[in-house]
């Protein structure tokens, strides 16, 4: 990762979102799933969200992950205002800047697991000489080489999830966002699921995590705290970081 | 994505799901092989037609009395000169032509020692048998006398023959033809029909008796043959400034063989067409099933589609996986059918020798362009919504 390299880099911003605001219209009330929403990530950061129910979370996930737009506000990555980005702009800095973890996997069932994790490989274009490298580094690096011809249904949640994060991480994206990926998991499998999401954190991905579970929610260096759509509290490692810093 | 990979993702959708797939697929094969069966019947009876009428060869020129407007059989109302042995004669001397044959055509009944049968009788001349191919199978033609002076000489069709004398020779015998007494002195070669009409079940006189026969002042038609060193325009034009001397007006009507059959071969390809258009509705059942199944196939796919645009399709993409599916679909039913259609040609051909089936390659490709055309238009709205598709909901359903 560029960002790691050098120590400059890595105080700059990555995403700045500021005065973000998303509504849906239920019938003809409007919910501010985003109100307001000003945060600054930089490269690197492993961040937890958490918050109760309908606070907004996925909300936030699915906007940096440009699968939303906001309603208002700007949000820049790395220095793209991605508010006028097009569909097909927006789709590209997926695919090559953004990688998602779902709670209920989405894999495709009819694929192997090491059809799965080249997917997006596929999609990409990529030729098939190349594919192959690099998805068998990954599935070496979940412990999943046995595993690669099996279609989902005979794989285990954990491993489930693992091929899901090979799957995220096969076009070494710079952002990995997870919404509460344990949430189909037991404890055991949770933790092997975070720990290979720290992993990756500690190579240089920024790392963003949505949960439920506070014990994993305090395991990220940064923990955001939402309600109502608005973030409540900004925690960096112990000290509570104020508004005046964040936005700093 | 790579087009290998488009198509490999696509067959891997269809065929997990084989059942439902063959049964979408067989919907376009019935349909495609429909079309195809039908159109080759339709070409196979164009080309029985067209064959045989270019049997008689096809640098004849057919002079009508009356002069024709539209085409049709016209020529009642006005008072036309008839056309003459004397204008068959005249023509005979024009450059180029080989062959020039007066015609009259009736039927009567013809006896012989005892037998009757009610027949065709066909009034020519001697150049008949080289201007048609109507070869002498037993003796000689018709006679080459001077017009007008001909001697009674009549030729047999094959069938005639056998059904008047059976085995027998026929030759020097004396028959009746409309009451009047002639000799034969040939049979003609088996011709076979055309177009249901026997060629043999006829005899042939002299073209002057036959007019007497039939008390007629005038020909039915004259056939000018012409050698291939002038083109059918300059007899057509040769022929029409010479009776047009002769008669003084344009009151006769020239079709060469060239005309009839470009006009017979239009006819016959829009009927082909409009057969293949009757079989073409059960491809629109089959159109349905398709639109059936990718909707269904959207719906139950909505969070792979969800995820396919997490993992960076834009819509575009999104439309052309289904879109493909749609027309690998519908391809592979259209080539499954033209196989079978081919198939049935083939095996029908080979029982049947008689039905008129031909495979055209026109026809074979423009079902496989059909069924394409089938897929796209079938696939085209469940594909507009899975690429319409809201992300974060498709990624809700599950
Ligand atoms: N597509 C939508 N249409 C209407 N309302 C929506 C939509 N998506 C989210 N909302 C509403 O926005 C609010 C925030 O939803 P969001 O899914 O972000 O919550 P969350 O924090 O992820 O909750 P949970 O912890 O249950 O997943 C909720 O009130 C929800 O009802
Ligand atoms: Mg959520």
């Amino acid at each position: 990762m560029r960002a790691q390299l050098s120590p400059l880099r890595k105080q700059q911003t990555m995403i700045k979102l500021s005065q973000l605001c998303r509504t849906f219209m239920l019938g003809d009330q409007a919910v501010h799933a985003l109100n307001n929403i000003n945060l600054n990530i930089s490269p690197g950061d492993y961040i937890s969200v958490m918050g109760p129910s309908g606070s907004g979370k996925s909300t936030l996930l699915n906007v940096l992950g440009l699968l939303d737009v906001p309603d208002s506000g700007h949000y820049l990555l790395q220095g793209t205002d991605t508010t006028l980005l097009s569909e097909t702009e927006r789709a590209r800095y997926r695919r090559e800047h953004i990688g998602f973890v779902f709670q209920s996997y989405h894999l495709v069932p009819r694929l192997t697991a090491r059809e799965n994790i080249e997917l997006p490989l596929v999609l990409a274009g990529i030729a098939p000489h190349d594919r192959q490298k690099k998805v068998a580094a990954i599935l070496a690096q979940l412990g999943l080489t046995e595993r690669a011809g099996h279609l989902p249904n005979q794989l285990s949640g954990g491993q489930r999830q693992r091929v899901a994060i090979g799957r995220a991480i096969v076009m070494q994206p710079r952002l990995l966002l997870a919404d509460e990926p344990t949430g189909n998991l037991d404890t055991q499998s949770g933790l092997d699921v975070v720990a290979i999401l720290e992993q990756l954190n500690q190579q240089g991905i920024t790392l963003l995590v949505v949960t439920h579970d506070n014990a994993l929610g305090q395991r990220a260096r940064r923990r955001i705290r939402m309600v109502d759509g608005r973030i409540v509290a900004d925690e960096l490692a112990g000290i509570i970081a104020s508004e005046a810093d964040s936005h700093a | 994505m790579r087009t290998a990979d488009f198509i490999k993702l696509i067959l891997r959708s269809l065929t997990a799901a084989k059942m439902r797939s063959s049964l979408t697929a067989l919907g376009i094969a019935v349909g495609i092989c429909a079309v195809t069966l039908l159109t080759s019947l339709g070409e196979g009876v164009r080309h029985y037609v067209l064959s045989n009428f270019s049997q008689f060869g096809t640098r004849i020129i057919a002079i009508n009395p009356g002069k024709t407007l539209t085409g049709g059989m016209g020529g009642m109302l006005q008072t036309d000169r008839p056309l003459t042995l004397y204008d068959a004669q005249a023509l005979a001397r024009l450059p180029h032509v080989t062959h020039v044959v007066p015609l009259v055509q009736g039927s009567g009944t013809i006896e012989a020692g005892g037998r009757a049968r009610s027949t065709d009788i066909i009034g020519a001349n001697h150049a008949i048998h080289s201007a048609w191919q109507f070869n002498i199978a037993l003796g000689r033609g018709l006679p080459e006398d001077e017009s007008g002076r001909s001697r009674s000489f009549a030729v047999l069709g094959h069938k005639l023959q056998q059904e008047l004398f059976g085995g027998q020779n026929p030759l020097g015998q004396s028959i009746r033809v409309g009451g009047m007494r002639f000799r034969i002195v040939g049979v003609m070669a088996a011709k076979g029909q055309m177009l249901g009409f026997d060629l043999d079940d006829m005899v042939f006189i002299p073209v002057d008796k036959a007019l007497m026969l039939f008390n007629r002042n005038g020909l039915m038609e004259i056939d000018v043959v012409f050698s291939d060193s002038a083109s059918t325009d300059q007899l057509l034009a040769s022929i029409r400034k010479q009776l047009i001397a002769r008669h003084g007006a344009e009151d006769f009507s020239l079709i060469s063989q060239d005309d009839m059959l470009q006009s017979l071969d239009n006819i016959l390809q829009v009927l082909t067409a409009a057969v293949a258009a009757l079989g073409a509705i059960s491809l629109l059942v089959g159109a349905v099933g398709i639109v059936t199944i990718m909707s269904t196939a959207v719906r139950e796919r909505t969070s792979e589609i969800g995820l396919l645009t997490a993992l960076g399709c834009n819509q575009r993409q999104v439309l052309l996986l289904f879109l493909g599916e749609a027309v690998a679909l519908s391809l592979a039913g259209g080539i499954a059918g033209i196989g079978v259609a081919i198939a049935l040609v083939l095996g029908l051909a080979a029982v049947l020798p008689a039905l008129p089936l031909q495979l055209s390659l026109f026809y074979l490709s423009l079902a496989l362009l059909l069924s394409i055309a089938i897929g796209l238009a079938a696939g085209i709205t469940p594909a507009r919504q899975a690429a319409q598709m809201n992300p974060i909901d498709a990624l809700r359903a599950e």
